[in-house]
């Protein structure tokens, strides 16, 4: 059986399946009332040990919530109101969903970031449900190597999660930037989303994952494995032999950087040969924190950050919050649409004082190191934010000043911004969802929020014909640029630099050494002339295959 | 049942940080604390999902009431002061 989604982590891996099922009890649970709010006992018990486990600071957070939720006296109120107390109920299932579902339609009422505690709220019923019917939760602990087989992944899955033990991920949801993805790329492990028929595959099943392709195979043959191992063997083969600055195959170069989170991703970034950093994001300094991190405490982030690129670019993003990020501290009124709401650099509206502090921390970051990192803001879509904005920067003695380009009305006012800023950097992610107004959270829509949409691309061209008119650095620094066909696009189209996750520095270097400017030039034409992604891809992967 | 009409001082109004100090404070109390808009139903003040679902929004007027026992009014004070105070102030 071979199953097609998105391969969004390249690798193949042949192993054991371990499926992770979400699903409710489907059969009839009984049990006394006492015995429920002793399950809901040890359901919060079990919470707040995994919050005293986890090593991550998000999860943890995530964790003690959803550990004082089963412990809320009004929810155990609830639950014993729909009970009577010793008799044993037949089923106890409807009465403990009726129980939440009250405080699951009180907390949707009031909508924005509380209704997206409803999330926590349902894994506390499901896991309550299956504490008491004696079926052991799903907790994804991998006790030994396995392929992770899931609906979907959330932050507090992966805390959960030892992936020290995952061979590869395949989510029937999520999209290329969802979390799943940028997981499965930091660990370097295969991944593949947006597979949905990957509900079919179980425990018990042996199954191949090629997430170069976006395949799984059940069952493999040894012919199956032979093929893809070699040509995957192959892939990686050719990143290693390539090493150094990136270079097409007409010696012209390519500045290829890496997108990072924290230090970590730097660190691994400067493993990886990575010429810099094209995107060091500044949101998880910032997110599942009540209150805005000090002064002090984002100089020393900072500094630590720039120190590991000593000598290298560094492009560091001011906060990019709101939408599917949203801050305790700096919360907008709930939005009906938060991904067109207040969001990135729309937060000064809000709040003057987070900028001013992050600039200020990254002007001090940058005389303590002695270095001279650059800085951008997001989601920027008139000519005065783009002035405003590199006023500010400058004014804290911050030298390289740049923009997003990720709202349709920046691609459009490209030339004009550029006269206002020292670069530019396209970030595809948002791009392609803003060209497309397809939500790029929505997994259905995966194949609308792909940069090889043809309208992607024209937004992408538009800019990047501006950045060579003004002659100032324009790069890419969205989930695209990891794709080798792709990045080859991306350079015949005029960018100037590559940003990606650093596992996919090798395999984008290598794939670049062995085309020249002109032949990227020809693949941007036949992306662009395209009638679809599937087309354009394939129409670039057979011109740069041909040269390889 | 001494009790108190309070503005919501935080600037998220009551949810996140906030919430939970409250929730908190409440529960340490011992006390029967209880949280209502005017003329609106009372809330246990030590459930998070009872108080999460109020949706109290900074400016909002919230009575408190401590139920009777020792320390009724220190606990009532010190509750005010929380929800007076904007705990994400810079």
């Amino acid at each position: 059986m071979l199953i097609r989604g998105t391969g969004v982590s390249s690798g193949v891996v042949v192993g054991d399946v371990h499926r992770l099922r979400r699903e409710g009890i489907g059969h009839a649970v009984p049990a006394s009332a006492a015995q429920v709010l002793e399950a809901l006992a040890s359901v919060g018990g079990y919470l707040d040990r995994r919050a005293d486990l986890t090593s991550m600071a998000a999860a943890q957070d995530v964790l003690r919530a959803q550990a004082m939720i089963a412990g809320d006296p009004a929810l155990i109120e609830a639950i014993k109101a729909r009970f009577v107390e010793d008799d044993t109920c037949e089923d106890v299932r409807p009465g403990i969903a009726a129980a939440f579902g009250g405080f699951r339609e009180l907390l949707l009422a009031v909508g924005g970031y509380i209704a997206e505690r409803v999330a926590d709220l349902d894994e506390i019923r499901d896991r309550l449900i299956a504490a008491v019917a004696g079926v052991e939760w799903e907790s994804i602990g991998l006790d030994k190597p396995a392929i992770l087989i899931a609906d979907d992944l959330t932050p507090a899955d992966t805390a959960e999660l030892d992936l020290r033990f995952a061979l590869a991920l395949v989510v029937a949801k999520g999209g290329p930037t969802s979390h799943t993805a940028i997981v499965a790329r930091g660990l370097g492990i295969p991944a593949i989303v947006a597979c949905p028929e990957a509900e079919h595959i179980d425990d018990g099943m042996t199954a191949l994952v090629d997430g170069r392709d976006g395949v799984v195979i059940v069952s493999p043959t040894p012919a199956d494995i032979a093929a893809r191992s070699s040509r995957e063997d192959l892939r990686r083969a050719r990143s290693a032999a390539v090493s150094g600055p990136g270079l097409l195959a007409d010696g012209r170069p390519i500045a290829l950087l890496g997108n990072a989170g924290h230090v970590d991703d730097v660190v691994s970034a400067s493993a990886a040969g990575a010429e810099g950093i094209g995107l060091l994001r500044t949101e998880l300094l910032f997110l599942h924190r009540t209150e805005a991190p000090t002064l002090e405490e984002q100089v020393s982030v900072y500094s630590a950050a720039l120190v590991a690129m000593t000598g290298r670019k560094v492009i560091v993003r001011t906060l990019d919050a709101g939408s599917d990020k949203p801050l305790p501290f700096l919360q907008a009124s709930a939005e009906e649409n938060p991904a067109l709401g207040v969001r990135g650099w729309r937060l000064g509206r809000l709040d003057e004082i987070t900028l001013e502090i992050q600039l200020d921390a990254l002007a001090a970051a940058a005389r303590a190191t002695q270095t001279d990192p650059w800085v951008m803001a997001p989601m920027i879509s008139t000519v005065s934010e783009a002035r405003e904005f590199a006023q500010r920067a400058r004014s804290k003695g911050l030298r390289h000043v740049g923009v997003m380009v990720e709202t349709p009305s920046a691609a459009l006012l490209a030339a004009e911004m550029l006269a206002e800023i020292d670069f530019a950097s396209i970030g595809t992610n948002d791009l392609s969802q803003y060209v497309m107004a397809a939500d790029r959270l929505d997994g259905r829509l995966g194949d609308l929020t792909t940069a090889w949409q043809p309208a992607v691309l024209r937004a992408v061209r538009m800019t990047l014909e501006a950045a060579v008119a003004h002659g100032k650095p324009v790069g890419v620094c969205g989930e695209s640029a990891a794709d080798p066909y792709m990045a080859a696009v991306l350079v015949g189209l005029g960018a100037s630099s590559l940003s990606m996750a650093p596992s996919a520095l090798g395999d984008v270097r290598a794939t670049l050494s062995t085309v020249d400017h002109q032949a990227c030039i020809r693949a941007s034409h036949a992306a662009l002339q395209a009638h679809s992604p599937e087309e354009a891809r394939a129409a670039v992967v057979q011109l740069v295959d041909a040269d390889a | 049942m001494p009790s108190l009409v309070v503005t919501v001082g935080s600037i998220v109004g009551l949810h996140a940080r906030p919430a939970a100090l409250l929730v908190k404070a409440a529960q340490a109390s011992g006390l029967a604390v209880t949280i209502s808009r005017s003329g609106g139903p009372s809330v246990n003040a030590a459930s998070m999902l009872s108080v999460l679902g109020m949706g109290v929004k900074h400016g909002e007027e919230l009575e408190i009431s401590v139920g009777e026992g020792e320390n009724a009014e220190a606990t009532l004070a010190q509750i005010s002061e929380l929800i007076a105070t904007d705990h994400d102030a810079v």
